[in-house]
C-alpha cells in the first residue's frame, strides 16, 4: 500500500488539439478510495492510464509510495488494474487468469494456488476456476478481473469504469460488494467513473474533472451539498441541482434572495456578498413543499408530478423558471396546483451569474 | 421453440440458396474437379492403356526424385520457421505504431505483388557469378574473383540463396495475415499483461501468440501448401541443380513428355499437402470455449 502523488501532469495526445489533462495535481492518501468523476472526454481515463504507466505524460510527475515512477514501465510500478472491458484472457481458465500476475512474477506454485483460492473465495468464484471466460456471465467475468487484481497485493489498485458493462441490478449488487471488499483490504484505490451515483456511494473522496482539470475534490457529501460550480451541481445528483436566477439583497442587515418578485431568507453569511444578480443552487430534496400559503415560502405552480416510488418528483414553475422539488409519495399534488416552496436557507449555494463559480464567505 | 416453429416454413421456401450455388459448383467441377480426376487417373495409367504402379516406379527410379523430395522438405523445414519468426516480429513492430508505420507496411507487403519468376530473376542478378553480391564483395576488396554461390559444387550456398530468396518473396503473405489477425485483438489484453507485470517476451508468449492462434493457423496452412509448390525462384536460381518436387512435375511433363509420371509426382504433392494441413488443423485446434469469448 502506498500514497499516490500526482503533480502537474500534462498530456496532449499526438494529433489532438486540446490537452487531455492540464497540469493536474492530486494526492491520494495511503489506503484511500479516490474516485475520478467526470463526463466522457474529461481526461479521467487518461489520468488513470498515466498512473498505470500505459500512457506517458508530456510533463509532470507521478510518485507512488514516494518513488518517482513517471516514466517507468507499468510492470515496475507494483499496481494492478481492472479494465472497463475486463480484459480477462479468453484463452486461460479462470484460475490461470487470477494467477496470471503471480505467474509472471514467477511466484512459487503453492503460493499462487493459495492466493487463487483466497481471491476466488472472496469473490465467490470457487466453482468456476476450471472454466474458460466464455463460459461465464458478464458479472462473473467482472469478478475474475477483480480477483486477478487483488491477488497481486498491489500498492495501488486502479479501476477504469469497472461496473459500466453490467446491467443495472448487478451493478447495484456488485457496487456494495466491491465497497466492502476494498474497505476490508485497505488498498489505495483510484476509481474512474462517469456515474455520479457510483462516485458518491464508493468514494472516500471524489475528484470531479472537466476539460482535463480537477474542478472540485472532496468527500462525496461535501461535493454533493456544496458544488463548487454550476457544472458540478448539474452533473452530480439525480435530479441535478436546481439553479435559479435571483437577486441578492440586504434587508436591515439580513441577506435575502428575491426570486420572481418573491423573497426568501438567505444564510446569514451571505450578508457579506455584494447585492445584485446571482444564481441560487438548491437541491430538490432540501425543498419543503406546502399546499397552503406560508410566509417566507415561494409560490409556484405545479407543471407535472412524477411518482418515482419512494418519492414524487414535482416540476413547478416559479415566475418563468422551472424548479424540481422532491415531495413524499403521498403528497397530494397534480398539474396546475399551487405550491408554496420553503427553501432551507442553510442548504442553499450562491453562484456568480457570469462564471457559475460558487461564492464563499470568509467567515 | 423459435427454431422448431420456423423450420417447416424454411423447408417450404424455394431453394434459392442452392440455385445461387449452382454456377460456382459447376465452375469448380469443370475447372477443378474434372482435372483432378484426370490427374488421379493419369497417375495410375500406363502408357499401354492399362492401370498400375508403373508411373510410380518410373518416378522413384528417376535420379532427381529423392534429391527433390529432400530439397523440398529441407526448404520447408528451414524457411517456414524463419518466415514466421520474421513475420511475427514485423507485425509486432508495426503494432507499436512507430513513425512511418504506414510506409513500412507497404514496403514489407510489396514482395506479395511480384511474380515468382521475377523475384527469382532479381535474386539471380544478385547471386550470379557476375552478380551484384560478387561485385559488392570485389568493390569492398573482400574477394577478387567472387564466389560461385549457385554452383552445383557448393550445395550449401545454393540452398542458402534459395532460402534467402524465398524468405524475401513469401514472408509478406504471412506478415499480412498476422497483421490482420493482430488488428482485431483488443489492446486491453496486452495492456492488462503489462500492468500485471509481464515482460515483453511474456506478453508475446502468454497473451499475444495464443490470441493470434487462428491467424497463425491460417498462415501456416497457406504457407506450407505454397511452399510445397516452390518452383520459379529455385528454377531461376539453380535450375535442375536444386531439384524440387514441383520442378520434377514440370520436367516430366515438358521435357520428358510423360504426363503420367508428372501426374504421379503431382499426386505425391497433393497427398503431402493435405496431410500437413490436417496435422496443423488438429495440432492448433482451439476449443470452442476459447473462441467464443471474443
Amino acid at each position: 500500500m502506498a500514497e499516490v502523488e500526482i503533480s502537474q501532469l500534462h498530456k496532449t495526445y499526438p494529433g489532438g488539439g486540446r490537452p487531455a489533462t492540464r497540469d493536474v495535481s492530486l494526492t491520494v492518501a495511503d489506503g484511500e478510495f479516490m474516485v475520478l468523476l467526470g463526463p466522457s472526454g474529461c481526461g479521467k481515463t487518461t489520468l488513470l492510464r498515466m498512473i498505470a504507466g500505459l500512457e506517458l505524460p508530456d510533463r509532470g510527475s507521478v510518485r507512488i509510495g514516494g518513488r518517482d515512477v513517471t516514466y517507468r514501465a507499468p510492470r515496475e510500478r507494483n499496481l494492478s488494474m481492472v479494465f472497463q472491458s475486463y480484459a480477462v484472457f479468453p484463452h486461460k481458465k479462470v484460475a490461470d487468469n487470477i494467477g496470471f500476475g503471480l505467474a509472471m512474477r514467477k511466484a512459487d506454485r503453492a503460493v499462487i494456488q493459495d492466493k487463487i483460492a483466497w481471491a476466488a473465495g472472496l469473490l465467490q468464484l470457487e466453482d468456476y476456476l476450471d472454466r474458460y471466460p466464455s463460459q461465464l456471465s458478464g458479472g462473473q467475468r467482472q469478478r475474475v478481473a477483480v480477483a486477478r487484481a487483488i491477488v497481486m497485493e498491489p500498492d495501488v489498485l486502479l479501476m477504469d469504469e469497472p461496473l459500466s458493462n453490467l446491467d443495472a441490478l448487478l451493478r447495484l449488487q456488485f457496487r456494495a460488494e466491491l465497497k466492502k471488499l476494498l474497505t476490508d483490504l485497505g488498498t489505495t484505490c483510484v476509481y474512474v467513473t462517469h456515474d455520479q451515483v457510483e462516485a458518491l456511494s464508493l468514494g472516500e473522496r471524489v475528484a470531479v474533472m472537466k476539460d482535463g482539470e480537477i474542478v472540485q475534490c472532496g468527500p462525496p457529501m461535501e461535493v454533493y451539498d456544496s458544488p463548487a460550480s454550476e457544472f458540478i451541481g448539474g452533473f452530480i445528483g439525480s435530479p441535478p441541482m436546481n439553479f435559479l436566477d435571483a437577486t441578492l439583497r440586504r434587508d436591515g442587515g439580513e441577506a435575502v434572495i428575491e426570486v420572481a418578485g418573491q423573497r426568501s431568507a438567505a444564510p446569514g453569511s451571505w450578508a457579506a456578498f455584494a447585492e445584485g444578480p446571482v444564481r441560487i443552487g438548491v437541491r430538490a430534496e432540501t425543498i419543503t413543499a406546502h399546499r397552503a400559503e406560508r410566509s417566507g415560502a415561494l409560490r409556484a405552480v405545479t407543471e407535472v408530478a412524477e411518482p418515482l416510488g419512494s418519492t414524487t418528483l414535482v416540476t413547478a414553475v416559479l415566475g418563468e423558471q422551472r424548479i424540481k422539488v422532491q415531495v413524499p409519495p403521498d403528497f397530494p399534488v397534480g398539474a396546475g396546483d399551487d405550491l408554496w416552496l420553503d427553501l432551507r436557507a442553510d442548504r442553499l449555494s450562491c453562484y456568480e451569474r457570469d462564471t457559475g463559480r460558487v461564492l464563499v464567505s470568509d467567515r | 421453440m423459435t427454431e422448431a416453429a420456423s423450420r417447416p416454413a424454411r423447408a417450404r421456401r424455394p431453394p434459392v440458396p442452392y440455385l445461387l450455388l449452382i454456377p460456382s459448383a459447376l465452375f469448380m467441377l469443370a475447372l477443378f474437379g474434372w482435372p483432378l480426376i484426370q490427374g488421379v487417373l493419369a497417375s495410375v495409367q500406363t502408357p499401354g492403356g492399362g492401370y498400375g504402379w508403373e508411373n510410380v516406379r518410373r518416378m522413384t527410379a528417376e535420379p532427381h526424385f529423392w534429391p527433390a523430395v529432400r530439397n523440398t522438405a529441407l526448404l520447408i523445414v528451414i524457411v517456414i520457421p524463419l518466415q514466421f519468426a520474421l513475420a511475427i516480429a514485423m507485425a509486432l513492430l508495426l503494432r507499436e505504431r512507430p513513425r512511418l508505420s504506414g510506409l513500412y507496411f507497404y514496403v514489407w507487403a510489396v514482395p506479395l505483388a511480384i511474380s515468382d519468376l521475377a523475384a527469382g530473376l532479381v535474386w539471380l542478378a544478385i547471386f550470379a557469378d557476375q552478380g551484384y553480391l560478387n561485385s559488392a564483395l570485389a568493390g569492398l576488396g573482400l574477394s577478387e574473383s567472387g564466389y560461385e554461390w549457385l554452383s552445383y559444387e557448393h550445395p550449401g550456398t545454393m540452398l542458402a540463396a534459395v532460402v534467402v530468396a524465398e524468405l524475401w518473396r513469401a514472408t509478406s503473405l504471412v506478415f499480412i495475415i498476422l497483421v490482420g489477425g493482430l488488428s482485431v485483438i483488443p489492446k486491453e489484453y496486452d495492456e492488462a499483461a503489462q500492468v500485471f507485470g509481464a515482460t515483453l517476451w511474456q506478453r508475446v508468449r502468454h497473451v499475444t501468440l495464443p490470441l493470434l492462434r487462428p491467424s497463425i493457423q491460417v498462415a501456416l496452412i497457406l504457407r506450407t501448401i505454397l511452399a510445397f509448390q516452390t518452383f520459379a525462384v529455385a528454377q531461376a536460381l539453380a535450375g535442375r541443380n536444386f531439384p524440387l518436387l514441383i520442378g520434377e512435375t514440370y520436367e516430366w511433363y515438358v521435357n520428358l513428355q510423360n504426363p503420367y509420371a508428372a501426374s504421379a509426382v503431382a499426386m505425391i504433392i497433393l497427398g503431402v499437402s493435405m496431410f500437413t494441413a490436417t496435422v496443423y488443423l488438429r495440432a492448433l485446434r482451439q476449443p470452442d470455449v476459447i473462441r467464443g469469448a471474443r
